[in-house]
């Protein structure tokens, strides 16, 4: 359904992350988080593998590629952690 | 049920209390920066944390509570630095005190190997040629 259910939600990105796309938050507008994992993927394509291995947070809780965004939601990419 | 939970930039401290009357075993683990030499000859000088603070310590908060239920937990206290820790330095500490020491080990173990599989921080590895890279898990030899 592109078009449906589109918000803009705000992305903070870490580490990794960070580095690829030279930014710590970034505007994405999805309607899930699906969505939102292949646009950033669109925008930088050299962080694609990087976001293909990565976790993704809704208010600080790991989320599916199924779940909705609304545009209150803190969402965040979680590269592979490495704390420890 | 006073758990210690903290990310901080400061030094880990030397020794945490977790003593109590009830407690016949205190576990601490420490985890520190290890000296390492890069394929290509370079030598490691320190590693950089970086957590996403607000989820790490929620994460770190689910994690006692998780532990609480499967282990007789008297006091527990998980403490992740980041910024810069150099070799020999800890980055990260646990301590759980238990009636009995197999319950201290266990649950010790199982903390760090759940914090280190699925908590929100990061570690960059610097070299003294000023190069850095991310770890990588997933990668081989990290």
């Amino acid at each position: 359904m592109p078009g449906q259910g589109q918000m803009k939600v705000n992305v903070k990105l870490f580490a990794a992350m960070r580095d690829a796309t030279g930014a710590d938050r970034v505007t994405v507008e999805a309607g899930t988080v699906g969505e939102l994992a292949e646009k950033l993927g669109g925008r930088w394509p050299a962080a694609k593998p990087l976001i293909d291995r990565s976790r993704f947070a809704v208010n600080q809780a790991f989320a599916s590629h199924e779940t909705v965004l609304r545009e209150e939601d803190e969402v965040a990419v979680i590269p592979p952690v490495s704390g420890g | 049920m006073n758990d210690r939970i903290e990310v901080s930039s400061e030094p880990l401290p030397e020794h945490v209390d977790v003593s109590a009357t009830t407690a016949g075993g205190v576990a601490v683990f420490l985890g520190c920066t290890r000296g390492e030499t890069h394929p290509d000859g370079r030598q490691l000088v320190a590693l950089d944390y970086e957590a996403y603070e607000e989820m790490a310590l929620k994460q770190m908060h689910d994690l006692a509570a998780a532990a609480r239920s499967k282990w007789p937990i008297e006091r527990l206290a998980i403490l992740h630095r980041v910024g810069r820790v150099g070799l020999g330095d800890p980055s990260v500490l646990i301590a759980v005190s238990t009636p009995h020491r197999s319950e201290a080990f266990e649950a010790c173990r199982w903390l760090i190997d759940t914090l280190k599989k699925d908590v929100a921080i990061w570690k960059k590895e610097v070299w003294d040629d000023g190069g850095t890279s991310w770890v990588d898990p997933g990668e081989p030899g990290s």
